[in-house]
Parts: structure tokens; C-alpha cells; sequence
């Protein structure tokens, strides 16, 4: 699901070797005393597979990959398969490669995604690894956030949400595209359901529309996103230049995925507690 | 950085949907506009609300458009002076008409609108614009090339060479996450607390340094001295280079950077620098003078006392 996107399950699509993600970094190895009861030429080929093992993954990865539900030009003309193509294939990928790089010299290790982001977040004064890290979950998120044939208006539930909320969805959108166009800098604008645990007055559960800069993520202060959308200039520079009217316009009407923000607050909608422990698996 | 008057119609080609400049005191049309109105003994006074307003306008670039290809394309310059640079002119104009910051200085708008770290609206758009105009001086056809005379020096004397201080620039506007800007400054200021004093003053304490900075903010709010700037911000490269923000910096130290530009603005800044130095020694010799009357004071009161017995 969505929550648990960038895990250490994650299957890459870089290396063959994606099973072994996550796993710990030694090599298996072979004791000297149980190699000299095996037969001679098992033993040679399981030293080679070790050697060709060996070989093959210099760069032990951490985290994987996602890749997007959808192929690179399905987004099409909204989104064009060139700025997909930079935008996950080397810039997502980029944070996934330094991130691995940082990890392998920390000892922040055995993390799922969103324990790792809070972590080095660290309450305001984020270690070097929080970038990283956050903008891979952001980018995985914002993924998931769009489909192909997506835009139009939600329904059931979340519609009613967004009502209750908004008054309706025609002004929940005009917030939305307001907040977009007045965006300064590099950043995030997302629509979250607010989950005010800590509230005194009320204990009343809302959606909110929020802007972050840089590679902030609502996580970090317990929100729960629903939606998100890139407003870093590389993610509409080369389909739209500088029109970001027309990239939110685009993106409330064609691409944006209401069934993976109606599985979202679903979700969300059924934590009791949310400081349920989610136990890594290595 | 002055803003000057000029005529709107030289951007014609650019015109999108500004509205009409206001009549400028310049222009012979004033008068014209600015009807008096007719008072009961006949004369004629001007209407309480002529408002002159002296507006901040687009600096035009000083090259034409298609002189930086290959490195720059026009499409990029059309884009990012013609489109954000003017923008944030048009909306700076907006926020600061009919303020008491109306009618002053570029700088002098930035520093008042930072506010000393609470910025206000308008700071981004007036930082902004102060950014823009020096980054487009700071570039020119056929650039590149090496720096000479006292520029040379001071690098090489602060960074040990001319090709590690171009390391470091690169480094920093690499190392700048999100948008922002990397500077070569001249750093000539002392820490601002009451009784920092140094016992021995030398040119050496003035230095080069490298420095990034995020979104807006620029080297001025902290009191230092900018010679070089490089945008950063994603659409200053992403059409002409993709993501590859490493390669746009090369290419804009190995081919944009006008050397002679920076030249003339560290001599400036020296320049500033000597002055500050020369105003802050006058100022505590007359503070020693006011102490030392204080002093002498003192004993003529007991003279005087001696003469009243």
C-alpha cells in the first residue's frame, strides 16, 4: 500500500541481485571446517558463485527503486515521457543511489522508509541522510498519486471528506490550484488528512492543504498524506515552461489518482493508534 | 544597482499582459494627464491624488538574446528575463506602491523587506530582481577565460588557486538543494557585537569566500560583498542541460563568467571596504576625544571649588 511504498522489499530494477536488498552486508560465508567435509567441486562452485556474487554487487543497496504503475509515456500529453524519464530515471534514482551510499557509512539501518524519514528529520535539524530519503518516499508517493485516465472528481467517502471540509470540491480545488500558483521555490504541495492525536480542544480528524519546501514531508509531524504534487521546477519545466496554472490545471484534471488517495484515507481513517510499532524485517 | 527610467516601448517584443507604465515626471505627457482643477478664485491646482510614482523597471540585458548560444539558449533567456526576471519586477512594483518604500533604491528595498530575518512579502521579489540583474552583468558572449590584477591576487592568496576556488563554486552550487544561488563574495565586515575590536587590523582579515544561499536570499543581508553569482534555480538550466546542474556550472565558469565584471566590483567593494575602515577609526578617535574631556572636566570642577571658598 501506499504507506508501505520504498520498503526494504521493494524490488529494484536496477540489479538482478534485488533479493538482497536489505539483507545484512556480509557476504554468506563458508567456515573453514564445513568446507573441508564437502565434496571438492561443490565446494569450488559455491566459492564461485560467492566470487561472481561478490563481484556483482560492490554497491550494497539499502533501499530500492519503485517504479511507477504505470509506463513512462502513459502520462502522455500531460506529462511527456522525456521528463519521466529524467525525473525517475535519473533524478529519483539519483536520490536512491546517495542514499544507499550515505547508509552504507551510518548506522541508521533496518529502517522501513517512513521510520528513517522521522528519524533524520531529526525535529527540525535534519541529518544529511534526510534529503535523501524524503524525497525518494515523496517521489514513490507522487507516483502513486497520478494514473493514467486519472483527474475528474472523487467519489463515496473522500468526496464526502472533501465536502465536509472544503464546503465543496470546487473550492477545494480553486484552494488547491491557489496554493500551487502562489508556490515559491522548490517544494510540495499535498493534501493531507490532519490527525490531531495530540488535540486538546477536539479530536476531530480533517483534510488540509499543505505546502512544504524543499523535501519536507507531512510524516515528520504525524499528518497522514492522501495527495501530493511536485512543484519543484524539474518536474514541469520541460512540458510547461512556466505556466503552472495549466501543469495544476492538467494535473486536478487528468492525472490525478482518486483511487489511490480513497485507499490512502481509508487507511488512515482506520488507524486507532499511530504509534502502532512496525517491526522491520532484515 | 540603480534602477533607471527608460521607456517601456524598447520591450516591446516581450510586452505580455503588464499593464500600461504610469506616466512618468520624465515624460511631457505628465502634464497633459495631470489636469488641475479649477478652483472657485480660477486658478488651477493639481488633484490631491496625482500620484508620481517612480516605478522599478526591467533592466535590458547587455547582449541581445541569441549572443550566449550555445552555452545559454534564447529560449532559456526569453524565458527566465523576459518571463521570471519581469515578473518579479511587475510584482514587486505592486507591492510597494503607495508604501514609504516607493521611489527608493533596489538595495535599500531589499534590506528594509528582510527585515532582519522576518521577511516581508515584497523581500523575494525585490531579492529577486537585485539577483537577476547581477547575474545577467556577471555573464557576456565569449567569457570565460582567466581573471588578472588584484582578482588573481585574492584568489590565489585565499584559496590557494584560481582552479580550487573554481572547485569550491562549483561544489556549492552543486551542493545547493532545491533553488537558490552560489556566490563569490568579498567578506570585509566584522562581527557585529559592541566591543569586537581587532588589535591588529590587516587587509589580510578581508577576504574571498565561496557561498550558497537558498531561494532568494542573497550575500547583501549579511554584509558582504558579491562579485560572482550563478542561478541555481532549476529553470535557469533545465532546458538547455536537463538535470545535469553540474555541467551548466562548467560550462558557465569555462564560457559565461565575465572576469573584468568581477574585477571592477571587488575593486568597488575594496574600495567600500577601506572607506568603512577609515569611518569606524574616525569615529573611535572621537569617542576617545569625548572620554578624555570627561576626564579633564572632572578636575576643573575641583579647581572651581577651590575658587568659591
Amino acid at each position: 500500500m501506499a504507506l508501505s511504498l520504498g520498503s526494504t522489499f521493494s524490488l529494484s530494477l536496477a540489479s538482478p541481485f534485488s533479493a538482497l536488498h536489505g539483507q545484512a552486508a556480509k557476504p554468506p560465508s563458508i567456515s573453514s571446517s564445513a568446507a573441508g567435509k564437502i565434496f571438492l567441486n561443490t565446494k569450488s562452485i559455491e566459492k564461485k558463485h560467492l566470487r561472481q556474487f561478490q563481484k556483482a554487487t560492490k554497491v550494497l543497496s539499502y533501499y530500492g527503486l519503485t517504479s511507477p504503475p504505470y509506463k513512462l509515456d502513459a502520462l502522455e500529453p500531460y506529462i511527456s515521457r522525456r521528463t519521466l524519464e529524467l525525473h525517475w530515471g535519473s533524478i529519483h534514482r539519483g536520490y536512491v543511489d546517495s542514499l544507499n551510499k550515505q547508509l552504507a557509512k551510518s548506522t541508521l539501518y533496518g529502517c522501513t522508509m517512513e521510520e528513517l524519514i522521522k528519524i533524520t528529520f531529526n525535529n527540525g535539524n535534519p541529518l544529511p541522510e534526510y534529503n535523501n530519503a524524503a524525497e525518494i518516499w515523496n517521489h514513490d508517493f507522487f507516483w502513486e498519486s497520478m494514473q493514467p485516465n486519472g483527474g475528474k472528481l472523487p467519489w463515496g467517502g473522500l468526496l464526502q471528506q472533501i465536502e465536509k471540509d472544503f464546503g465543496s470540491f470546487s473550492n477545494f480545488r480553486d484552494e488547491f490550484v491557489q496554493t500551487v500558483i502562489t508556490f515559491f521555490g522548490s517544494g510540495w504541495v499535498w493534501l493531507v488528512f490532519e490527525f490531531p492525536f495530540y488535540a486538546v480542544k477536539t479530536n476531530e480528524k480533517k483534510l488540509s492543504i499543505v505546502k512544504t519546501s524543499n523535501a519536507v514531508c507531512p510524516l515528520v509531524w504525524g499528518d497522514i498524506p492522501i495527495i501530493n504534487l511536485d512543484m519543484w521546477e524539474h518536474s514541469y519545466y520541460l512540458d510547461y515552461k512556466d505556466d503552472i496554472s495549466k501543469y495544476v490545471n492538467n494535473f486536478m484534471d487528468h492525472l490525478i489518482s482518486w483511487h489511490s488517495a480513497t485507499g490512502r484515507i481509508v487507511r488512515a481513517e482506520a488507524f486507532v493508534n499511530l504509534g502502532e510499532p512496525k517491526i522491520p524485517v532484515a | 544597482m540603480q534602477h533607471q527610467v527608460t521607456s517601456f516601448a524598447s520591450y516591446g517584443a516581450f510586452r505580455t499582459s503588464t499593464p500600461p507604465p504610469p506616466i512618468s515626471p520624465f515624460s511631457g505627457a505628465w502634464r497633459n494627464k495631470t489636469r488641475g482643477i479649477k478652483t472657485e478664485t480660477g486658478g488651477t491646482r493639481l488633484p490631491r491624488h496625482a500620484a508620481i510614482v517612480a516605478q522599478l523597471e526591467l533592466k535590458p540585458l547587455p547582449y541581445s538574446l541569441d549572443c550566449l548560444e550555445p552555452h545559454m539558449t534564447r529560449q532559456t533567456l526569453e524565458l527566465h528575463w523576459g518571463g521570471h526576471h519581469r515578473a518579479h519586477v511587475v510584482r514587486l512594483n505592486n507591492l510597494i506602491a503607495g508604501t514609504d518604500l516607493d521611489g527608493k533604491g533596489l538595495e535599500d528595498i531589499l534590506l528594509a523587506t528582510y527585515n532582519k530575518g522576518n521577511p516581508l512579502p515584497a523581500f523575494v521579489h525585490a531579492a529577486q530582481v537585485w539577483n537577476h540583474d547581477f547575474f545577467w552583468q556577471s555573464i557576456k558572449p565569449n567569457g570565460g577565460g582567466h581573471p588578472s590584477g588584484k582578482l588573481m591576487e585574492l584568489i590565489e592568496r585565499d584559496f590557494g588557486s584560481f582552479d580550487t576556488m573554481l572547485e569550491n563554486f562549483k561544489q556549492a552550487a552543486v551542493t545547493q538543494f532545491g533553488s537558490g544561488w552560489a556566490w563569490l563574495a568579498y567578506k570585509a565586515n566584522k562581527l557585529d557585537v559592541g566591543n569586537a575590536v581587532n588589535p591588529c587590523p590587516s587587509e589580510k582579515d578581508n577576504r574571498l569566500v565561496v557561498l550558497k544561499s537558498p531561494n532568494a536570499i542573497n550575500p547583501l543581508i549579511w554584509n558582504y560583498a558579491p562579485l560572482l553569482a550563478v542561478d541555481v534555480w532549476e529553470h535557469a538550466y533545465y532546458l538547455d542541460y536537463e538535470n545535469r546542474r553540474a555541467d551548466f556550472v562548467s560550462v558557465f565558469v569555462e564560457k559565461l563568467v565575465s572576469w573584468e565584471v568581477v574585477s571592477h566590483r571587488l575593486r568597488i567593494a575594496m574600495e567600500q571596504a577601506a572607506e568603512r575602515a577609515r569611518k569606524e577609526t574616525r569615529e573611535d578617535d572621537d569617542e576617545e576625544a569625548t572620554r578624555s574631556d570627561a576626564v579633564e572636566m572632572y578636575l576643573d570642577n575641583e579647581s572651581d571649588d577651590s575658587e568659591t571658598e
